[in-house]
Parts: C-alpha cells; structure tokens; sequence
C-alpha cells in the first residue's frame, strides 16, 4: 500500500537541521524587542504554610528593577478556575500565580522581579525577604499512603482501571507458583536542555507575538487570551523550535502567565526565562509505589495478575496517568484485578514525562514477569512468548496490529539471546558479572483531531502548515514528507510552517500522536489540492482526464497523470494556467474514525533486551549493550525514528540508574535541584544501542500507517535494565534508580544466604 | 548575583595587595565553581580579583627531578603533561577522572584546590548551613547526605572536599606554594585543607591575603604502582562517593613504601601517614590491603544515608590497593574496573 514512495520511508536528515546546528533556529528566549524588560521569578522556599511578610524594598531599590509583583498588587485575572484550565488541565484547580498567600509547595512563585536587563533581575530577585508561616510539610509518599484516594473525577475514562475480571485472589492462591513484590519508583525531573521561557513582544496597537516554550503554540494562545481577556485575534503564540519537552512542556507553565501580566500591566515587551532550579519545581514523574502479584501455572501459563498503583499528586491538583491497566493486557490472563490511586503531598502538580503511566506501570510489571519466570523456572522471554495474546482483555477489543512476536524474535536474534545461560551469577568477565534482561514495552497508538492546510503554488513547490509542534521529534520533517510524496517530489520543494497559533489547529504534542494525526492532516489535503487539480484539468477542452476520478489520478513528474498510465495527463502548471490560479491551498480537517476506534485498541509494542556488567564488590553497574526491537506501524523516517528510540533508551536507563529527585522531607524541599547533583545518563553510561523496526502494516490505527514513536522507547528499559541486574548477581532491587549503594546492600544480603 | 568591583592582577603583588586589603575579595581564577557560587547567591565577593594574567602559567622542572605546577595551569594541561603522565600517572589519571573535558579545560590547578564542598545545603541559600553561615545549624545531619563524610566530620559540618586532584596531591605528599602579605610560604599538601571541627566556614589553612602561587612535587618512585580509583553515581561527569589515590614502592612482593588518600570521605583528602608506615614492610597481598582498608576506616562514621560507603570504602581500597601492587592502574577512559 505504502510502498511506491521516493520521500517517505527514507531516512532523510531533519530539515531543521541546519538551522540548528548553525543556531539560527530561534527558541523562546532568544527573541528580544527594543526595550524589553525582564523578568525572574522569586520561588518559595517553604513547601507549606502561608506568606506573613514580603518586603521589596532592598529589591526595589537596585539599580535596573522596574516593578515587583507579589499576590499583594498582582493585577487583575481571570476570576473563575474554568477560565484558567488549559487544553490538557486536570480535575482540581489550576495553579494561579501569585494568587493569594498560600504556600502549597516548595519552589512555588511567590514573587516576579522585572527589570531592565536578566542580571539586575535575577540580582534583585535575591533579595526580596519572603517570611513564611511554616506548616509542616508531607512529602513522603511512603508515610502518605494512609491518606490515598481513588480520583473522584477522571482525568480520562481510559486511565481508570478495568472492572476487575475472573477471580484473581482465588486463582492467585490455586497457582503453583506465585510472585507478590512492591516496587517504588522515586519522583524524576524534566530537564530538557531548553530552559522554560517565553518572550512577549507587544506591538504598538497591543497586539502580541508571544514566542512560548510549550507542546502547543494554541494551547498556550487560548490560556493566555482567557486569563487576560484578550481579543484572540490580536495574540499569536509562537513555538517554532523547542529545545525538548518530553511532556513538560503539555501545560502552560508560568513564565508564560508572567511574561504576558507584566507586558500588559507595563506596556512593554517582556521575556521572562525560569532558571535550571526553577525547573525542578514543575511537571515532574510522580514517586510511585507498587505492588504486583503475579500466579502462573506449572508452564508458565498466567492465572492471576493483581497490580495496585499509587503515586503522588499535589494539593490542588489531581494528577493521573495510565500506570496499571497495562497489567490487565500486556499478557492473556483471565483472573485480573487493577486498582489505582493518588495521594495528595506538599508538592507541585505532577505531569506528563515520556510514556507518562506506562514507563512507572510497566517497569513495575516486567520486573515483575521476570521474577515470575524464574519463579516457574523458564526463560524470561519464553514467558513472555506464551502468554501473547492478540487482544485487548480490558476493553475486549481486537487489535489494529500488534507484531510483538516478531519484535521478541528479530531482538532476541540480534542480542543473541539463545546464548544466555538461565542461571543468575553464571556469566563474568574480569571482576563484572554479566547479566542480561529482556521487558515487554507498549503504548498507545493514538490519534487526536487535526488541521493542516497545503499551498501548492504555480512554481510548482508546496508549502505544508498546521499549527502542529516539533519537539525535536522531527515533525517539520515528515509533514514535509508527506507532502512531497503525494506530489512527486523532493523534500527540498517543500516548506514547512508550524508551530504558530495563527495555523490551521492541531492537538498539543503528545501522547506520540502528532505524526499520526498532523501527517494523516496533510495527506488528506495534499489530496484534497489533487482533487482540485483535476476539476481545473477536466475544464480544459479535451482534456486527456476528462473521464478520470480522484482515485485514478495521481502527481508524477510535475503532472496529474493516471494511475494506470502515466502517458495519460497534463502538467500541472498548464492546469493552473488555465484555469488562471496562482496557487491552490486546501484545509483538511481530520478526526479519528469513530466506528474503527470502537471494534479496535491501537497499541505500539517492543522488546528491550539489555545486557549489564556489574561490579558486584564495588556496586558499579554498567550497561554495556541494548537492543529495542520496536513495532510502531508504518516508518515514516527511520533516521528520526531510531532517534527517538534511542532518546527513549537513554532516558530509560537513567530511570533505571540515575534520576531522582531528592526531597528532605523536614522542609519538603528538593535539594539536588541542579543538573551536576541531579543525574541523567552521561556519555559514559551510554554504550551500544541498537534499534529495530520489525514490519507491521497497520491501516487503521492511522489512515497512514502510522503509530507514533515519542514514547514506545523509553517503556521497559528500566524494567530490562533490573531485569539483567538480578540475573548478573542474583539480587532482585525493586527500588529505582538502582544506585550503587542498593546494589552493595542487596548484594551483601545475596552473599549472607549464600554462605 | 551581587554588585562587586573588578580588579584585573597584573602581577602576584598586586594580586596579593588587593586580596589582602579587602576580607571580601576573591580570586577569579578559571571561574567553574566561583561564578556558580555568585550565581546561587552563596558567594558575594565584595571584589573580585581576575588573576588569569599571572605569571603563573608554567610547569617548571625542578633540580631534584620534580615540578613546579603554577596555580594558573588549567587541569587538563597538568593532565596532558608529558613529564606529569611520566613521573606523576597518579596525578593525571586523578585529575582525568573528574568533572568533564571543558570543565578540565577552564579550571586551574590553584581554583581546583580551592574548590567549594558539593553539599546541597551549602548551595542553596534558603537552607542552614554552617558552612555558608556560621552558626546557622547544619542541614546535612539528618537530612541528604548520601555524599557526605564518614571521616573527620564534626558537630558543626559534614561536608566532604569534592577534588580528585587533590587526592593525588595528597598521595604524592605535593607542597603548596603560598604568597602574601607576609610573603612566601610552604604548606604540606596534608596541612592545606582542614578538617570542619567548629569552623566549618574555613576549607583551608591559608591566612588572609593569601594566594596559591603553584604546586611543588618531589621527584618519587611511584610511576610503577600506583592508581587512581573512584566510585560515583554515573561512571562519569559526577563527584566522588569515594576514590582511593594508592601509591607503593614493591620489592620481592613486599610494600617499600606506601601512600594511600581517600577522596569523597571527608573534608578533605584523607591519609593516615602513620598507618602508612606501619605497613611498610608488609607483603604485597589481599590480606594486607584488607588491613590497610580497616586501619584507614577506623573510626569512620555514617550519616544514615551515607553508611554504605563505609563498606564500599574499604572495597575501593582494596581493589585500589591490588591495581597499584599489580603494576595495572585504573585507567580513566575504561569503565570497567580491572
Ligand atoms: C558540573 C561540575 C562537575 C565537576 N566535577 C568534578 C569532579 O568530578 N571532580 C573534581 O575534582 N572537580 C569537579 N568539578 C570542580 C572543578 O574541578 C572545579 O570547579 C575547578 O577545579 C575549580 O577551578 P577554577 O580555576 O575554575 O576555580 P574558580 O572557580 O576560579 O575558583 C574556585 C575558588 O578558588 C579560589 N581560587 C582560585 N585560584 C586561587 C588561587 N590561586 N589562590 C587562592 N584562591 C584561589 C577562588 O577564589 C574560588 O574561591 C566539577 C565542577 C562542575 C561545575
Ligand atoms: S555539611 Fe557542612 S556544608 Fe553541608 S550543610 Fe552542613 S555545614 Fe553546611
């Protein structure tokens, strides 16, 4: 179906490349206008309580600063909460900065210091003295627990569990063998390289282009225009380029509500960019805890999978992911019983992170699996193997497609997987013991609602536009893929505009839809001109294509030529010419279809193998070699692809490894808020990763073909990664990151029993 | 970031005049950890005084086959240095171990001694800290302190000395060369930095006014036996939970002579020379290293989160102390440890 393409499926080089290698792709922050002012934000350094005093004064006072706001002279905004729920807002109340004198965590903005240049701003921000009434804070999710709660109200239907089916506490103390663990993950920060910042530049008339680091350049245009009143006709927000997101950047952030009050309230353009400690105060992956239970029977077969979730949220706000109901599909199993809740904690609101729900759930699943296997006594893959099914049991749909199998057999093939001697501690090189770690990964193959408009101009070049976001991801890329592909020509003979709130609507970036919904939006309007084209072509006396239909006609070097014989047609600037059009633009409006959305779930899938070497007397762990067999439908760019698998992998090994937060729960307070103590994956820790992309024709979890890649990647790494650890040394760790000093601990215990 | 004078050194005179004439001035050397510092709002130099057109930019031979090391050496020239990689391995694999290549590029051999702890609590100035604030409590006992010290830390201060290079100097007994208002001192490397007692604000024993001219290192025999091993939360580009710099003179499998520092232990670069002594003679094996680790380790101390590296200490010393015997040093860009 997808196969005649010269452009698509290529692995061709991001077209923004140049631009950003060379720095002159423009981010948020670098956009300035004559006399701009700045702003920097004055965070809490309380987690809870209430602001009994704020004085300005020194801050006032330092050369430079033009005015402080604190909730005390705050102007005025938006009064009701629905006027301040952004396109992906949650249940509860949306943060509003500086709105009164409540405290509800730590880093919270207390204060916004604006000033004529960002030193003087920053400068004076130090010294704005903020007393605080101190509450004592909660922040320990371990502690909170008691206090956990089902969501009284959704975030989405999806994300509630799964009426429980079959009788899982029976069937679980039937089985012969069982497996029943707690499994904590600690909070993890975003941290993509590009700072949050926005840059308000107010035109004389006081209209606004608002350049704005988000997921979604409308998104954050309707918060603004709703919280400010403003006319929408008179802001457009732009993301051209976004220097990462991962999720952080789905919800307005508060430098964006900053940027726009001061410009209003001071008549003048202002940027305000938050500060690498501010970024640890935001969106973030909540710290979970949870417990699986697994029962299998002397096979391996599954009879009862019981997985109960529970992670974090804030005071204000109730955060929810999909973190367990990927228990209730992954494998066939008929007894299942999935549970979910929340505690509120003196935090700031959670947020989406790469695979949000997914990566938390199925980490705590696959490592789960894997203990059940050596439980049985299988290989961890052959139980995975057996217990495929080709449904969804939560929902008792069919599948689109789901070519798993071939993920376990091309990844096992090419780590080399037959190799593997089932017996923890029975590989070593030197002073390493070698382990090595096989998890399922899946995500949703998602569509949302989407516009894109195409221009084909007598020059015979295209120019795609949709108000769609790239990421990183490469979204310029393939919308110009697709486009170049419906006309037969190169990637260079297209121009791409998104990520401006003035173009044709689009979805926040997320969820790994965007290629799936903005490319099925583009081809639907490339076809769209085509259809155009043939109309003109059929005005024209004679016209070779009288006859033709829409779906016998096709663009093939330069003309609207038949399908079947491409001798048949006429070239397309002669069409235009004749019927005297400079251009022709078309706006395509696309949905997911309903009536397939109900027979199907749509899901990506993958196999991560990794093998790790593990310094068992010293606690060094070592990935030294992973390979994510992915099936995501239809490549559109398996160059860009590959990258967002490996961005993926990384990330999952620092979840595995690195990243967390670390709260001093006496104050609340996050303490490693800055990127030398909190850790990511340096390029030591990176060795080989090597991704597949298996076949998987899948024609209706997008009209293209197409699953979506943002996240696939990331889901089962941490999970592998534990996996290998516990077959190096023999040493299950249930807690993430695996740092050294768990490592020693579990160790140490291993070598107790063992004497 | 606060207002401050700038002040360009042309000579160390005039760099030891300005420092000496205002108790808030401070050296601006290759500026990675200072200008951090002025950032966070923890450090806030009245003045600051750039000594970066100094003369002292040279690693000099010295008659009884040492080197002098300037203060403005970057760590990556002292690292790349064909006589240091001859005559002091140690010294450069310490230095190739920590932060990154930039990172290396711009700090220099005085502003790597004078590097400020990596105690959160130090860096953040919403927090107590004794360090920071004299008198303000310390965050660090019972708060995160799975970085902090197990040796030597007091009451008052549990920070550690975040340095590799410093752990090396320490093993190869290097002397620090002082200028000030009084003019020039010598200072043992062992007596540079100090331990917090109950003046944790202090890192270092340098009076007011004065500055790191250079580095000194005696000519040694350790090019042999030596390594430098550390143990962090990634394998690369993060401070030390603790490294071991082992030294030793062999003969007929017997320990000559022995030196061994702790880094990420305590606040600063840990060696007992007594122990160190007791030891000579002993034969070059396990057992021995194991004794060595314990007689190091007495005494030692965990926070709570911290414990672990008591254990893994004594680990890292051992296993450093059988790569130093065996002639195999630990070497940086290989992650596995041999
Ligand atoms: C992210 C990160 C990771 C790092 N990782 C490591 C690591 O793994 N291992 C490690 O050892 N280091 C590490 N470092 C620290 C780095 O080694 C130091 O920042 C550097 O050595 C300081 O040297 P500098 O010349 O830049 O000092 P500056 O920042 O200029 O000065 C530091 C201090 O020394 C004083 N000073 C400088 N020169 C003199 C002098 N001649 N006499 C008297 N006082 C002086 C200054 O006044 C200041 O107080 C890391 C740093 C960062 C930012
Ligand atoms: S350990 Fe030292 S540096 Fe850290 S908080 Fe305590 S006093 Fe401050």
């Amino acid at each position: 179906m997808f196969n005649s393409s010269k452009v698509v499926g290529l692995p061709l080089s991001r077209i923004d490349g140049p631009l950003k290698v060379t720095g002159t792709a423009g981010y948020a922050a670098e956009y300035s206008a004559p006399d701009m002012l700045h702003g920097y934000v004055v965070c809490s350094t309380v987690a809870t309580g209430t602001i009994t005093k704020i004085d300005t004064s020194a801050a006032e006072a330092f050369p430079g600063v033009v005015k402080i706001y604190t909730y005390e002279n705050r102007p005025k905004a938006a009064w009701r909460d629905s006027k301040w729920k952004d396109e992906v807002a949650l249940p509860g109340h949306p943060l509003r900065p500086l709105n009164n004198d409540r405290i509800l965590f730590d880093g919270q903005p207390v204060a916004l210091v604006v000033a004529d240049s960002f030193e003087a701003a920053r400068d004076a921000a130090a010294l704005v003295q903020v007393t605080y009434e101190a509450g004592e804070p909660h922040t320990d999710l371990a502690r909170e627990q008691g206090d956990s709660y089902v969501p009284p109200v959704p975030r989405m239907q999806a994300f509630m569990p799964p009426k429980p089916r079959g009788d899982s506490e029976a069937a679980f103390a039937q089985a012969p063998h069982q497996i029943s663990a707690e499994y904590t993950i600690e909070g993890e920060h975003h941290n993509p390289m590009e700072l949050f910042a926005t840059t308000a530049i107010r035109h004389e008339d006081g209209s606004y282009l608002i350049h704005d680091k988000s997921q979604g350049s409308q998104n954050s245009h309707d918060y603004i225009c709703n919280i400010f009143s403003l006319d929408p006709e008179t802001v457009v927000v732009r993301n051209s380029y976004v220097g990462g997101a991962f999720g952080s950047g789905l919800r307005p952030k508060h430098q964006l509500f900053f940027a726009v009050m001061a410009s209003l309230d001071l008549k003048r353009s202002v940027r305000v960019e938050m500060s690498r400690q501010e970024m640890f105060y935001l969106t973030w992956r909540p710290t979970s805890i949870q417990t699986v239970s697994l029962a299998a029977d002397d096979k391996g077969h599954l009879q009862s999978v019981m997985h109960h979730a529970l992670h974090a949220t804030s005071r204000y706000e109730d955060y929810q992911e999909n973190v367990a109901n990927w228990s209730g599909l992954a494998y066939k199993c008929d007894n299942v019983t999935i549970s979910y809740e929340i505690a509120k904690l003196d935090v700031p609101t959670p947020g989406d992170m790469r695979a949000p729900g997914a990566a938390t759930g199925i980490t705590a699943l696959e490592t789960a699996m894997d203990e059940l296997a050596y439980e049985v006594g299988i290989d961890p893959l052959e139980l995975r193997v057996i217990n495929f099914i080709h449904r969804d049991q939560n929902t008792d749909k069919d599948l689109t497609s789901k070519a798993l199998h071939a993920c376990y057999r091309e990844g096992a093939e090419r780590f080399g997987w037959s190799e593997r001697s089932h017996e923890p501690r029975s590989m070593r090189e030197g002073n390493e013991l070698i382990g090595w770690g096989v998890a399922t990964g899946i995500w949703e193959a998602q569509m949302s609602p989407a516009e894109a408009k195409v221009r084909l101009s007598s020059d015979g070049k295209l120019t795609v536009s949709a108000a769609a976001s790239d990421i990183g991801t490469g979204t310029y890329t393939i919308l110009g893929q697709l486009a170049a592909e419906a006309f037969d020509l190169s990637l260079s003979d297209v121009t791409v505009k998104i990520g401006d709130s003035s173009l044709p609507k689009t979805t926040v970036e997320g969820g790994s839809w965007t290629a799936a919904s903005s490319g099925t939006a583009v081809q639907v309007a490339a076809k769209m001109v085509i259809a155009t084209l043939l109309k003109a072509a059929q005005k024209i006396d004679n016209s070779p294509l009288a006859k033709a239909t829409e779906e016998q006609v096709e663009v093939a070097e330069g003309r609207l030529v038949l399908e079947t014989n491409h001798q048949v047609g006429i070239a397309l600037s002669d069409i235009m010419a004749a019927a005297g059009l400079d251009e022709i633009e078309e706006h395509a409006k696309i949905e997911p279809d309903k009536s397939i959305q109900k027979k199907y779930s749509a899901y990506t899938h993958s196999a991560v193998f990794v093998e790790v070497r593990v310094d068992e007397e010293l606690g060094q762990v070592r990935v030294t070699r992973v390979v994510d067999a992915v099936a995501a439908g239809r490549i559109l760019n398996p160059k860009t692809a590959r990258s967002q698998i490996l961005g993926g992998v990384v990330m999952g090994i620092g979840m595995a490894l690195h990243e967390e937060g670390m709260v001093d729960h006496r104050t609340g307070r996050i303490m490693n808020h800055n990127l030398a103590e909190y850790h990511v994956p340096a390029h030591a820790d990176i060795e080989e990763i090597d991704v597949i992309f298996v076949e998987e024709d899948d024609d209706k979890a997008s009209p293209i073909g197409v699953k979506g890649l943002g996240e696939i990647g990331i889901v089962g790494v941490a999970a592998a990664v534990s996996n290998a650890i516990f077959h190096a040394t023999g040493s299950r760790i249930r807690s993430f990151p695996i740092t050294i000093d768990k490592v020693l601990g579990a160790t140490a215990l291993e070598s107790e029993t063992l004497q | 970031m606060r207002h401050f004078s700038y002040t360009r050194a042309e000579t160390v005179s005039e760099a030891v005049a300005a420092l000496a004439s205002d108790p808030q001035a401070q050296i601006l050397a290759g500026g990675t950890n200072l200008v951090d510092l002025m950032k966070y709002d923890v450090a806030k130099p009245g003045s600051i005084i750039d000594i970066n057109k100094l003369p002292l930019k040279q690693i000099d031979e010295l008659p009884n086959g040492g080197l002098r090391i300037g203060a403005l050496v970057s760590n990556t020239t002292v690292a790349y240095d064909p006589r240091v990689q001859e005559r002091y391995p140690l010294l450069s694999s310490a230095i190739l171990a920590g932060a990154s290549p930039q990172l290396r590029n711009a700090a220099t051999t005085g502003g790597n001694l004078l590097q400020r702890t990596r105690c959160y609590y130090f860096y953040d100035p919403s927090t107590p800290c004794n360090k920071r604030e004299p008198g303000s409590g310390c965050s660090a006992i019972g708060g995160i302190n799975r970085i902090h010290a197990i040796l030597g830390a007091s009451e008052d201060c549990i920070a550690t000395h975040p340095s590799d290079m410093c752990v090396a100097l320490a093993a190869l007994s290097a002397v620090v060369e002082v200028e000030g208002p009084q003019g020039k001192r010598d200072i043992p490397f062992a007596d540079f930095h100090r331990l917090p007692g109950d003046r944790p604000e202090s890192d270092n024993t340098l009076a007011q006014g004065e500055m790191v001219v250079a580095v000194r290192l005696e000519g040694n025999h350790f090019a042999g036996h030596h390594t430098y091993l550390k143990l962090r939360d990634r394998l690369s580009y993060a401070f030390a939970l603790v490294s071991v710099a082992a030294a030793m003179e062999v003969s007929d499998g017997k320990i000559v002579e022995l030196r061994v520092a702790l880094g990420g232990v305590a606040h600063k670069p840990w060696r007992d020379m007594l122990a160190e002594t007791e030891f000579a003679g002993q034969p070059a094996e396990e057992v021995t290293f194991r004794h060595i680790a314990q007689r190091l380790l007495a005494g030692a101390k965990g926070q709570g989160q911290n414990d672990f590296k008591i254990p893994l200490a004594e680990k890292v010393i051992v296993r450093a102390l059988k790569q130093a015997a065996s002639g195999r040093p630990q070497v940086q860009s290989v992650k596995a440890i041999q």
